[in-house]
């Protein structure tokens, strides 16, 4: 996110961050996960699971730990929980 | 990678779900998972003890939901879970009874059920997971099917008017109409919070795709659903039911439709019948 200057508190706040754990041979591919992150932190993998679908993979560590995955996944195979700082 | 945990600790909810049951027989890209999920979501954020609930399901894909659910739960005949419901409510009125069921079940078959349960105010709770169409038994017309989608038994699209549910609803006597399509999830999670501490008739319809059996026939994939809903949809709470039909060209309104405060059949039932015995007041009078 870009600003036009640094926030004053900028240095007070922490802002949170999620790992993403991902249960690979739940995972059916509907991709709901992938096309509604608001972070777009995830992609679909090159590899294929047990049920021969291609379960998503982090892209780039950028997870606020929102749980909008957790909630929208319908095999409960993505949650995120919080990031040690 | 940095910071992945070595052991990956559990899914929040598996305390919730019958983990030996799992994967469940959902397709992929169908919505009834995700409503699932954001129903046990509520049933969390509750906090209320899981012996204080019981889940009923009917028949269909999303009537499976009773057998996943890792407290007490009744997977019941066709269309008559709000009667299985209301006997569970009306034995032991302490527990939290949630109806968890499809459109085909609630609206077809048991139709007749739904309304007098709306009637009567029996408190439960009823989620209805409406994919537009029979989706189990090979995607047949329904009674929520919109006009002219096609369908396996209209291939040339259907001629009927489907059900407004929301109108129905607040037409019977529920005392909360909500509706959500799963990709609200937050929102749909804490309308059920709200339905179950809600006294009275609950009823929150939650659209969900139909890849195989709506989409298929219909030209859209789960993921263009899901865009419909996201771009179609409209959240107005408080809104008049009698607007909410489904129609996806006009927009579809989402949102709390109502929520209002009426005795319900326990307490009025109490009040006549339950301090003494009917045999013994006939003797008395």
């Amino acid at each position: 996110m870009k600003y036009w200057r640094v926030p004053l508190d900028s240095e007070d706040v922490q802002v949170i961050r999620g790992t993403v754990c991902i249960l690979k041979d739940r995972c059916k591919g509907c991709g709901y996960c992938i096309e509604y992150c608001p972070r777009k932190n995830l992609e679909f993998s090159k590899e294929f699971n047990a049920k021969g679908y291609h379960p998503p993979a982090v892209k780039n560590e950028d997870c606020l730990n929102c749980h909008y995955c957790e909630l929208l996944c319908p095999e409960f195979a993505i949650f995120t929980v919080e990031a040690p700082i | 990678m940095k910071n992945r945990p070595e052991i990956q600790p559990t899914h929040p909810l598996e305390d919730l779900v019958r983990m030996d049951r799992i994967p469940h027989i959902w397709c992929s890209g169908c919505g009834t998972g995700s409503i699932f999920s954001s129903c046990l979501t509520a049933i969390k954020q509750t906090g209320i003890p899981y012996n204080k609930f019981s889940m009923v399901s009917g028949i269909g894909c999303s009537g499976r939901g009773a057998g996943y659910i890792n407290i007490d739960s009744f997977h019941t005949t066709h269309g008559r879970a709000i009667p299985f419901a209301t006997g569970i409510k009306m034995a032991k009125p302490e527990l939290n009874v949630i109806v968890f069921s499809g459109d085909g079940d609630l609206f077809a078959i048991g139709g007749n059920h739904f309304i007098h349960a709306a009637r009567r105010n029996m408190d439960i709770t009823v989620i209805c997971v409406n994919n537009l169409t029979y989706g189990m038994t090979g995607g047949q017309v329904a009674a929520t099917t919109p006009h002219r989608a096609k369908s396996s038994t209209t291939t040339a699209g259907n001629p009927e008017t489907p059900f407004n549910l929301p109108l129905l609803a607040y037409a019977s006597g529920a005392t909360y109409v909500a509706r959500w399509t799963m990709l609200h999830a937050r929102d749909l999670a804490d309308s059920i919070e709200e339905a179950i501490r809600h006294k009275g008739f609950s009823f929150i319809e939650a659209l969900s795709p139909c890849p195989v059996n709506f989409g298929r026939r219909n030209k859209e994939k789960s993921l263009d659903t899901l865009k419909k809903y996201y771009e179609k949809t409209i959240i107005r709470n408080g809104a008049n039911p009698a607007e909410a039909d489904i129609d996806f060209n006009k927009g579809v309104i989402l949102g709390k439709f109502l929520q209002i405060s009426k005795p319900t059949h326990d307490e009025m039932y109490k009040k006549m019948y339950g301090q003494s015995k009917p045999n013994e007041e006939l003797k008395t009078s």
